[in-house]
């Protein structure tokens, strides 16, 4: 079936090596071949897949193998930096130019998501950069362009060009720079037609437009949908139009994206911004490590590894563990614990750990992370005995952790709560361990803590 | 004989010029320089075929987006193929993998029949779904104008009332095509648009409305549920309604593409798959996937930026222009 997880495809080979301390080219074939078919299901181009087991193999081997992980995490992890490692950019984000507005001009297909990543891309001008921007419609063709740039441009109260649809592109392009350049604006972005790539007419005309007004960028779009033939798009625009960066859209979907590591795999061109969401401050800085997440499709072992090779007091580790279980916890045990958790990764990823865990959903996990936030914050603002006998706390004293922390009495009756909740909770599951049957209220998504 | 020859029967000779099988040839042109020049290329390196062959095969095969199990598939049924029949010729090898791409996409699902089912009664109702940027609006109105041509009479409702400009865009098509629209306003619920749509096509007998919905990431849990209540109040308006839901699928997309006909299918009932842009480079192979995992077929195809270039999606037509295309044979 296709669109395993990762971990699931590994599971099997696992077996087979474990307990082998090094990487060797025998016991790496069967890992590469998994992580082979993983790359290309998410897209990323056979030509990029092929060289980048190889590359990857020549430098796991020989390597030792942490001993709390086994050698097909190890060669994930390796995997993991060296995509993140290939996706980071130097340049990213957008250079200013002193001394006359900076053009942005953008490009893509048709469909790859343009005209709102401009909208998008003047909102994080103007709003997180403090920017005049104004925004230039230059696709004349495809009907109701001018109309969803100009309405996007209102409702993010952006400066908009005018333009009668019958005008020629490039004159427009010059047009509008020279009143950006009057009226001093800090940036120009360009929407331009889309395209289908081999489309030499539309071609010229944006090389007509480059030409004509030379912009300080020049970014293309890339659908995180996009197959195979995302290179060969990507290479006719930089061989046409020198492209200065990419932006990924629809990184919101469930698409892998692995167009993006083929790519700058295959040009070096930087990939700048990556649109993740609908929303019009749904446009974020590039983040490689994310990126390398998704296109293996898996967290959890890349922070397995990770927390194999931070060196946790072990012992220490068991005690807490053991005390969580019986029930026998303070509040501050509580946050430990939770610390703990959050410095091995994101809740989720531990979830999916714990056998027979349900999957957190985006929401719950936003939710659980949100929740450690509030319990840290009120944890702190309290005294020692309070942390101590936090049943015994007194109006006044819960004011002022309020106060302390920035939260609401409510907030901190909901944390005292939810702590007696867990130490009844761990007591109930003690017993319930010993019956072999499971509480009732666990099982529906949501940590115990 | 194989399929190679049956193609060239079918359509390389040339009395009575099908003006369809040339559409396909020519909108097929790029896709076929990067997918039959290849095989043809590979056939001639190699005298014999051999592991290596195969190895190359399966790499043309994904990178037209066929994916990589149907892929490895397709290549371990061919090396069964060729150890049993003792093929060892590049050329029939080729022709074979061609004849079983076929065959898995011919008994994939069910039968293929491509025109709109049209009701014995009342307003035929088509709801035409899918991601982001995929080009619904521009299939919608090429689909209008094929039944405005057969005499329908057709209604657009823009059902699109999130995206800037979405209601504009399918307006200006209407105009053009001279075909009634039913418009909410911005940011109405879809809901509401569909059943003032089914209200007028009820009064006004309208054969066919096409509601045209927001693009949608099937990963967003809402926008997938609103359409679930167009679909209800479509139902509820019209016996049936929608009697056909279309999935515009972009032929440039990659495996996602499986997953989104997987997500669509599950809050609407898919009939049927447009597939847009191959016109582009992209050899649309993702279309084999989803016929291989979710039986859906794929029932018009778009092969130009003109009016008239939505197609029937033919198989033969298909495959005859992404490998031969008419040139001289």
């Amino acid at each position: 079936m296709a669109f395993e997880s990762l971990t699931d495809r590994f599971s099997a080979i696992f077996k087979k090596i474990r307990g082998q301390s090094r990487l060797t080219e025998k016991n790496m074939d069967d890992m590469l071949k998994e992580i082979r078919v993983a790359l290309l299901e998410s897209d990323v181009n056979f030509k990029v897949v092929k060289a980048f087991t190889n590359e990857v193999k020549e430098k796991a081997i020989g390597q030792d193998v942490y001993a709390k992980v086994n050698p097909s995490q190890m060669i994930v992890k390796i995997c993991h930096d060296e995509i993140t490692e290939l996706l980071g950019a130097e340049n990213t984000g957008i250079e200013y130019s002193k001394t006359h507005p900076t053009t942005i001009m953008l490009v893509g297909l048709q469909g790859s998501g343009k005209t709102t990543s401009a909208g998008k891309l003047a909102y994080l001008q103007k709003n997180k950069l403090n920017k005049k921007v104004l925004l230039v419609p230059l696709d004349v063709y495809r009907p109701a362009a001018i109309d969803q740039l100009r309405t996007l441009a209102k409702s993010i109260d952006v400066d908009f060009y005018e333009v009668d649809p019958k005008e020629n592109p490039v004159d427009i392009a010059k047009k509008a720079q020279k009143k950006a350049y009057d009226d001093h604006y800090d940036v120009v972005i360009f929407d331009t037609a889309g395209r289908l790539q081999i489309d030499e007419k539309l071609m010229d005309e944006l090389k007509d437009i480059i030409k004509a007004t030379h912009p300080d960028e020049t970014l293309l779009l890339v659908d995180a949908m996009a197959g195979q033939d995302a290179v060969n798009v990507a290479n006719a625009f930089n061989n046409d139009l020198r492209l200065s960066g990419l932006i990924m859209s629809k990184l919101d979907g469930d698409a892998r994206g692995g167009a993006a590591l083929s790519i700058k795999y295959l040009t070096g061109i930087p990939i700048k911004f990556a649109g993740v969401g609908e929303k019009v401050s749904d446009l974020d800085i590039f983040y490689p490590e994310r990126m390398a997440d998704r296109i293996l499709g898996m967290g959890d072992i890349v922070t397995l590894v990770e927390k194999a090779k931070e060196s946790i007091d072990e012992k220490q580790a068991e005690k807490d563990a053991r005390k969580m279980m019986d029930g026998n916890f303070t509040l501050m045990d509580m946050l430990n614990q939770m610390k703990q958790v959050q410095k091995i990764g994101n809740l989720g990823a531990i979830a999916r750990l714990i056998p027979g865990m349900p999957k957190l959903t985006d929401e719950q996990k936003e939710r659980a992370e949100k929740e450690m936030k509030l319990f840290e914050a009120i944890v702190n603002s309290m005294t020692p005995w309070e942390r101590a006998h936090p049943e015994a706390l007194r109006f006044s004293q819960k004011n002022r952790i309020a106060k302390g922390s920035g939260k609401t009495n409510a907030d901190i009756n909901r944390v005292i709560k939810r702590y007696e909740q867990s130490k009844l909770m761990m007591k109930q599951m003690k017993q319930y361990q010993k019956t072999g049957k499971m509480p009732p209220g666990l099982g529906g998504g949501g940590m115990p803590f | 004989m194989g399929l190679f020859s049956f193609l060239k029967n079918k359509f390389g000779g040339k009395k009575e010029k099908d003006e369809s099988v040339d559409k396909y040839s020519k909108g097929l042109e790029k896709s076929r320089a990067n997918f039959a020049s290849r095989l043809d290329e590979l056939s001639k390196r190699y005298a014999l075929v051999n592991e290596e062959y195969f190895e190359e095969l399966e790499q043309i095969l994904i990178e037209s987006d066929v994916g990589v199990s149907l892929s490895l598939k397709l290549i371990e049924d061919l090396l069964d193929k060729s150890r049993e029949e003792k093929i060892s010729d590049p050329k029939a090898i080729n022709e074979q993998l061609i004849d079983q791409m076929f065959v898995s996409y011919a008994t994939g699902g069910e039968a293929i029949e491509n025109e709109i089912h049209f009701q014995p009664e009342g307003p035929t109702v088509l709801l035409v779904v899918g991601v982001n940027g995929v080009g619904k609006t521009t299939s919608i109105a090429k689909l209008a104008y094929r039944y405005i041509k057969q005499g329908k009479k057709v209604l657009l409702v823009a059902g699109d009332t999130f995206r800037a400009g979405a209601v504009e865009q399918l307006g200006v098509w209407a105009e053009r095509l001279k075909c009634p629209i039913i418009k909410g306003s911005p940011e109405a619920d879809p809901a509401s648009v569909a059943y003032d749509g089914a209200k007028y096509a009820k009064e006004h007998g309208v054969d066919l409305m096409i509601v045209d919905t927001a693009g949608r990431l099937q990963t967003k849990k809402n926008l997938m549920l609103e359409l679930g209540k167009i679909n209800r109040v479509l139902g509820k308006e019209i016996p049936g309604a929608p009697h056909e839901s279309f999935l515009i699928i972009d032929a440039t997309t990659g495996q996602n593409g499986v997953i989104q006909a997987k997500s669509f299918k599950e809050v609407t009932d898919l009939s049927g798959i447009v597939i847009t842009k191959m016109d582009g480079t992209s050899k649309g192979g993702i279309i084999l996937s989803i016929r291989e995992e979710l039986g859906v077929p794929v029932r018009f195809i778009g092969l130009g930026e003109k009016m008239e270039d939505l197609e029937e999606f033919d198989l033969d037509k298909y495959l005859y222009g992404l490998l031969l295309g008419n040139k001289t044979l």
